[in-house]
C-alpha cells in the first residue's frame, strides 16, 4: 500500500541519524515525565485537587498523557499544514491519487515521539496498579480502550485545529490552545474548571471523555457534577463522532483551498 | 571561513559603532514584530487560554481561595499566572532557532561581515521586539485576567519600578539562554536537543507551570541562586506580587543582574570559540 511505503520511508530516513534520533527520543520521554512531575509537585502542596486524591488524578494524567502522546505521534505533525499552504506545497499532495490528509500524516510522522508513548504506557500501568480499581473484565477492557479512544479524540482535535490554516494562514500557534491546552485540561478532574470553560472544553470538544469519565467508571465513583456512570464507557462513541467531524472539516477546508499560485 | 581573531571582520574598540546603529536595530526588531499583527493576535489568544487552564489548577490547589499555599494567596496566584502568561511573550520563552539556522546554512557570514558583532545585533533587535511585546503580549493577558478574576495589585509604589527593572533583566537572561542554545549550532548543526532541554527546564524550573516555591524550600532557593531559569519568569513575578520585603526584592534583582553578567560573558566567549570553529562551505 502506498501509505505504508511513505511511512516506512519516513521512519527509515529518520533512523539514519542515530545520535539525533536518540536525543529526540530522550527529549520526547522527558516531556512525558514533565506531565507526571507537575502532578506530583502539586500534590506536595495540596492533599486534594477538585475533590480528588493523588491516585485518582495520577490515573487521569496517565490516561491523558497516553492518549495525547499517541495522537501526537500519529497526526501531531498535521500542524505543519500552515507551512504547506503558505509555500504552496499542498498542491503537490492534491495532484496525487491519494487522500491529502493521509499523505500529510504519513510524510511527516515523527518517529521520535514513540518515547513519550512508551513512557505514557508505563505510567498508565503504574497508575492503574496504584489506584483502588476493582478489576473486572469490563474495567480491563475500559482501561485498554480508553487511551485509544482518547488518542482518536486528540487526533481529531489536531486535524480540526490544523484546518484553520486553510482560512487563516497567519494563525500562528493558536491551535496549541486546544491541542497542548487539551492535554493540560484532560490531566485534571473537570471539577476544577469554571462552568463556561468546562462546557466548552469538556462537553463541546469532548475532552471529558479522554480521562475524567473513564476514571470515574474505573474507580466506581459517582460524578460530583451528577453525570451518569455509563458516560465512562462512551469514549469510543465520542471518538467516532469527533473523527467524523474533523474529517468533514478537513474536506470543507480542502474545497476552500486556493493555491498561493507561486 | 576559518579565521583567527586578528582577521575578525567586526570592529573592536577603535571602530566601535555608535549607539545609533543599536537604536536602528532595536527599532527594526520592534517593527518586524509589529508587522505581523495576526501572529500577535494568535499568540495572545493562546496565552490567554493557557491562563484560564493554569489558573484553574492553581485555584484548585488553594481550595478556591480558602487557604494560602507556599506563601501565595488567591489574588497573588491570579497575578502570578496572568502576568506570567504575559511575560512569556516579553522574554520570548519559546523562539524558533533562527540564528542556529543561519549558522547551519552559512548565512551567518553576512552577520559577521557587519561592523557590529552578531550577538550585539541580535540583542539590540531582541530588546526592540521585547518593547513591542510589552505593549501587546503582556497587556492583553493581564487585562483578560483582570476582567475575569480578582488580581493582586502591588501595594508599594516602588514595586512597579522594581518589576520594570526585573522584566528587563529577565529579557536579557532569556535572550542569553536562547543565544547559547542557538550557538550550539557551531558545533552540532542541529540544535533540537539543546532546544528541547531549554524548553523543558525553563518551564518546570522557571516558575511557568507552578511557582518554584512549590518545590521544597531548599530546592527552590538552590534553583533561584544556582540556575538562570527562575530569573526568567519566577523572580519578576515574585517581585510583582510583593513576596518578601523590598530588601529581599533588591536581592532578587541582584541575582538576576549576576546572571545577566555571567551569561552575556559566556555568550561572548562561546561566540568567539564558535567563529573559530565555523566552516562555511564555499559556493
Amino acid at each position: 500500500m502506498a501509505y505504508r511505503h511513505l511511512l516506512a520511508a519516513q521512519v527509515r530516513s529518520q533512523a539514519q541519524y542515530r545520535a539525533s534520533l536518540a536525543v529526540d527520543v530522550t527529549g520526547s520521554v522527558l516531556f512525558g515525565v514533565l506531565d507526571i512531575v507537575s502532578v506530583v509537585v502539586l500534590f506536595r502542596v495540596t492533599p486534594t485537587l477538585g475533590g480528588f486524591g493523588f491516585a485518582e488524578v495520577f490515573l487521569m494524567t496517565a490516561l491523558a498523557s497516553c492518549a495525547f502522546a499517541t495522537a501526537d505521534l500519529m497526526v501531531g505533525n498535521v500542524e505543519r499544514l500552515r507551512q504547506y499552504v503558505r509555500s504552496g506545497l499542498f498542491d503537490a499532495l492534491l495532484v496525487r491519487p491519494l487522500s491529502s490528509l493521509a499523505q500529510l500524516v504519513a510524510m511527516d510522522v515523527a518517529t521520535r515521539r514513540v518515547g513519550r508513548v512508551a513512557f505514557g504506557v508505563v505510567m498508565l500501568v503504574l497508575a492503574a496498579a496504584n489506584a483502588p480499581i476493582e478489576l473486572t473484565l469490563a474495567r480491563l477492557a475500559l482501561l485498554t480502550v480508553t487511551p485509544i479512544a482518547g488518542a482518536v479524540i486528540f487526533g481529531a482535535v489536531f486535524v480540526a485545529t490544523a484546518t484553520v490554516a486553510f482560512w487563516w494562514i497567519e494563525s500562528g500557534e493558536i491551535a496549541n490552545g486546544l491541542t497542548y491546552g487539551g492535554l493540560n485540561f484532560t490531566q485534571y478532574p473537570i471539577t476544577i474548571y469554571g462552568a463556561l470553560f468546562r462546557r466548552l472544553f469538556a462537553y463541546a470538544v469532548g475532552f471529558a471523555f479522554v480521562a475524567y469519565y473513564p476514571t470515574l467508571a474505573l474507580l466506581d465513583r459517582p460524578d460530583p457534577l451528577g453525570a451518569p456512570t455509563f458516560l465512562g464507557y462512551a469514549a469510543p462513541a465520542v471518538a467516532v463522532m469527533a473523527a467524523v467531524a474533523a474529517g468533514l472539516l478537513w474536506q470543507t477546508g480542502v474545497r476552500h483551498y486556493r493555491s498561493t499560485g507561486s | 571561513m576559518r579565521g583567527d581573531d586578528s582577521l575578525a571582520p567586526h570592529a573592536t574598540g577603535s571602530r566601535a559603532p555608535s549607539y545609533r546603529a543599536y537604536l536602528a536595530l532595536a527599532a527594526a526588531g520592534f517593527q518586524r514584530y509589529a508587522t505581523y499583527r495576526q501572529a500577535t493576535v494568535a499568540a495572545v489568544v493562546t496565552n490567554s487560554v493557557f491562563g484560564f487552564l493554569r489558573f484553574a489548577v492553581m485555584l484548585a490547589v488553594i481550595d478556591a481561595g480558602t487557604r494560602t499555599v507556599a506563601g501565595y494567596d488567591n489574588r497573588q496566584l491570579a497575578t502570578f499566572v496572568w502576568a506570567g502568561q504575559g511575560l512569556i511573550g516579553v522574554v520570548l520563552l519559546w523562539a524558533l532557532p533562527e540564528f542556529a539556522e543561519r549558522i547551519r546554512t552559512g548565512d551567518v557570514i553576512t552577520d559577521l561581515l557587519r561592523p557590529i558583532d552578531p550577538m550585539s545585533q541580535l540583542l539590540a533587535a531582541d530588546l526592540g521586539r521585547a518593547g513591542y511585546a510589552v505593549l501587546t503580549r503582556f497587556v492583553v493577558p493581564v487585562v483578560v485576567g483582570a476582567l475575569v478574576f480578582d488580581l493582586y495589585a502591588p501595594r508599594r509604589q516602588v514595586t512597579y519600578a522594581l518589576f520594570a527593572c526585573s522584566t528587563l533583566l529577565a529579557t536579557l537572561v532569556c535572550f542569553s539562554c536562547r543565544y547559547l542554545v542557538n550557538a550550539a549550532a557551531y558545533w552540532l548543526l542541529d540544535v533540537r536537543g539543546p532546544q528541547t532541554a531549554w524548553t523543558l527546564t525553563s518551564g518546570i524550573f522557571g516558575g511557568l507551570y507552578f511557582p518554584v516555591w512549590f518545590f521544597p524550600d531548599a530546592m527552590a532557593i538552590g534553583l533561584i541562586v544556582a540556575t538562570p531559569f527562575p530569573s526568567v519568569i519566577q523572580i519578576p513575578l515574585d517581585i510583582l506580587v510583593e513576596r518578601g520585603s523590598p530588601a529581599v526584592q533588591l536581592g532578587l534583582l541582584g541575582v538576576q543582574a549576576g546572571w545577566v553578567v555571567t551569561l552575556l560573558a559566556l555568550c561572548r566567549w562561546v561566540q568567539r570559540r564558535g567563529e573559530r570553529k565555523l566552516v562555511i562551505q564555499g559556493g
